[in-house]
């Protein structure tokens, strides 16, 4: 076995626009439970509006970059409209369902065949990037190994993450973070006390899935193709899962909760492989070891929610009275 | 009218002011010299059952006002209507003279109406000092436009911290300013939620059973807080099951029963009212049987009623042969 190979595989995971992706979309999902209290199970919906936004506009109307950019949020906002209208007056039960059925609805649709020419239904769509790549500055070459339009997503796409985390940060600390964190906690004590929660809701809706609808693109960019099957619960689920182990009411939490999930599932898929490949292990094919590394994730979170469930940047003493 | 009022009431002491309240007799829906709430016609039902029918109902400005009556009377219900947290079937009030039909309760609440819960609302995973922040109004640091720049709210933080910090030194929440609220006990959190409550500098506070586990030593401080607030130029309307507290503080009882207003009026007459000691208060109510002077009194009354065995042969006994010979003479 390559130790050498399987170690610096991983560390690429670190910093791989996927990770940025996940960690930007994960950021949504604290935004909206974390801070909010607001239970979305549909962040892959909005990270699929986000991407087949970008895509759509870019292939079917030729829209430049930018353009293409504020229609794929503009999208989104509308999407969290859609949701949000019915469903945020109801207790946060009904938004988890309606959610989850929204992403599904978004997922068949793009999905169905009448729309092919549109959406390229099962297949998705491709070649959208170049507007993207147009304007990549760096000069073809090697950067830390990456060629240059692979180092360009990445500057692009943690970027985008540092100042997504700032802007986060700075709107909690404020007094309008103050309210949130009160809805979150009991929602009829913030509107006795004068607040339209309805509207801060709304808000905090949005703004998690403007989030989402970036980290869609982030996600979409690097691959140059989008497709309907990318974008189905199980990704709403990992997403979960970043945010259980980073800690949910925090900034960096999502982020570094992102970056554990891909390195624990790059680190355990190469050893997997390895270990077949070297005849250590015989009772496993490379098929299985590939459903094996997601069982180790799931047992990792539960020992992490045994010992730890505040997770990694969760503040102990706020869990002591939940 | 209200405006020679107004004029009369500006150089007037609130808490020595002893002009009557009510125009006329103290009848159930009686009109008073300077109400700041008027509810009428207001029912509510659920499924049939009428928890709120309520004719005629006035809230005397300036004046502690305690709704009492017993258990399901539909004083919580009220209260949740009058501050837009329910929406009654049929019926009109206003607050100020602003209608509230169709009024949403935050809205409510900025119009200088605030509640508090009779189960206690606190948020749990918030400092103290953070409840008491966000009961503030007039921060501009709650709008998301100006929210990310500090410079726009802070200075309007500081006013607020401080005006939070006189309060909670008021209610003796100030060495737990920086602890989460949820490690506060019950009666903390009561004093918090009327501290937070009094944030947002209210024209009328509406407390729901406020000393519902409060300590006694505290309730006596609670009792001059709320005293003090009417000196402040408030309004306090208040449901509570503790008559001590009702006759040292309030100005005016309002008793509900089934969803009705059966009487009102100041709180020595009312609690004389046989409708009210039949529904509410029970005949020996006003004897005070935390001490041992009470506990004779109470027995010196009963050996004076007719109907009691205390202080004869049967004393003791239970009322059993008494019922049986009634039915019989029947």
């Amino acid at each position: 076995m390559d130790f050498g190979f399987i170690f610096s595989s991983a560390l690429g995971e670190l910093f791989s626009p996927t990770t940025a992706a996940y960690a930007l979309a994960a950021l949504g999902l604290a935004v909206h439970f974390g801070y909010s209290g607001l239970l979305n199970f549909g962040q892959a919906g909005f990270m699929a509006v986000g991407a087949y936004g970008f895509a759509i506009s870019t292939l079917t109307f030729d829209a430049p970059f930018f353009l293409a950019l504020i229609i794929s949020i503009l999208c989104s906002v509308i999407f969290a409209f859609i949701l949000g209208i019915p469903t945020l007056r109801l207790r946060a039960d009904y938004l988890a369902i309606v959610t989850i059925a929204a992403a599904e609805i978004v997922r068949y649709v793009v999905t169905t065949n009448q729309l092919t020419s549109v959406t390229g239904s099962a297949n998705g769509l491709a070649a959208f990037e170049n507007t993207f790549y147009a304007m990549n500055p760096f000069p073809e070459g090697s950067y830390m190994g990456m060629n240059n339009r692979d180092f360009f997503i990445r500057v692009i796409g943690w970027g985008l993450v540092i100042v997504c985390c700032l802007l986060v940060w700075l709107l909690m600390r404020s007094p309008w973070g103050r309210v949130l964190k009160g809805i979150r906690e009991d929602e009829n004590a913030v509107r006795s006390l004068g607040k339209n929660v309805y509207a801060y809701k709304m808000q905090a809706l949005i703004i998690g899935g403007v989030l989402g609808a970036l980290a869609g693109m982030i996600f979409t960019l690097p691959r140059g193709a989008v497709q309907p099957s990318n974008y189905g619960t199980e990704l709403t689920f990992f997403l979960w899962t970043c945010l259980l182990l980073g800690g949910m009411a925090t900034v960096l939490g999502p982020v570094i909760g992102a970056m554990i999930f891909w390195v624990v599932l790059s680190l355990t898929q190469s050893l997997l492989y390895g270990l077949i490949e070297s005849g250590a292990v015989t009772w496993l094919t490379t098929v299985q070891a590939g459903q094996l590394r997601y069982i180790l994730v799931g047992v990792a979170l539960m020992l992490l929610m045994i010992f730890r469930p505040q997770g990694v940047f969760g503040n102990k003493k706020e869990l002591a009275f939940a | 009218m209200s405006e020679t009022n107004e004029r009369n009431t500006e150089n007037i002491d609130y808490m020595t002011d002893s002009r009557p309240i009510a125009v006329g007799e103290n009848t159930p829906g009686c009109k008073k010299r300077d109400p700041i709430v008027v509810a009428e016609d207001v029912t509510r039902s659920f499924g049939g059952i009428n928890a709120v029918d309520v004719e005629y109902l006035e809230i005397p400005r300036h004046k502690i006002t305690a709704l009492i009556g017993p258990n399901g009377a539909g004083k919580t219900t009220l209260f949740n209507l009058l501050t837009g947290f329910d929406t009654p079937n049929t019926g009109k009030w206003q607050f100020e003279g602003n209608s509230l039909a169709g009024v949403s309760s935050y809205k409510v609440a900025r119009m200088g109406m605030v509640r508090t819960f009779q189960l206690t609302k606190v948020m749990g995973k918030l400092t103290v000092m953070e409840n008491m922040r966000l009961g503030a109004a007039d921060q501009p640091g709650e709008r998301l436009s100006k929210a990310l720049f500090k410079g726009i709210w802070g200075g309007r933080e500081k006013e607020i911290t401080a005006q939070a910090n006189v309060l909670l030194e008021k209610f003796k929440l100030d060495t737990k300013k920086d602890d989460y609220a949820a490690s506060l006990s019950g009666g903390q959190r009561k004093l918090l939620e009327m501290a937070r409550s009094l944030m947002v500098k209210p024209k009328l506070v509406m407390l729901d059973e406020p000393m519902a586990g409060v300590n006694p030593a505290l309730t006596q401080s609670l009792l001059d807080h709320i005293k003090n607030l009417k000196a402040e130029g408030m309004t306090v309307l208040f449901v509570e099951h503790d008559m001590n507290m009702v006759r040292h503080i309030a100005d005016w009882v309002v008793v509900m029963a089934e969803g009705k207003v059966v009487a009102e009026g100041p709180p020595g007459e009312v609690m004389k009212n046989p409708a009210v000691i039949d529904a509410y208060l029970g005949a020996h109510h006003d004897v005070d049987l935390g001490d041992a002077e009470g506990i004779k009194v109470l027995e010196a009354e009963l050996e004076a009623d007719e109907e009691s065995v205390v202080g004869t042969e049967d004393a003791g006994i239970l009322s059993e042969i008494e019922e049986t010979k009634k039915e019989d003479g029947k």
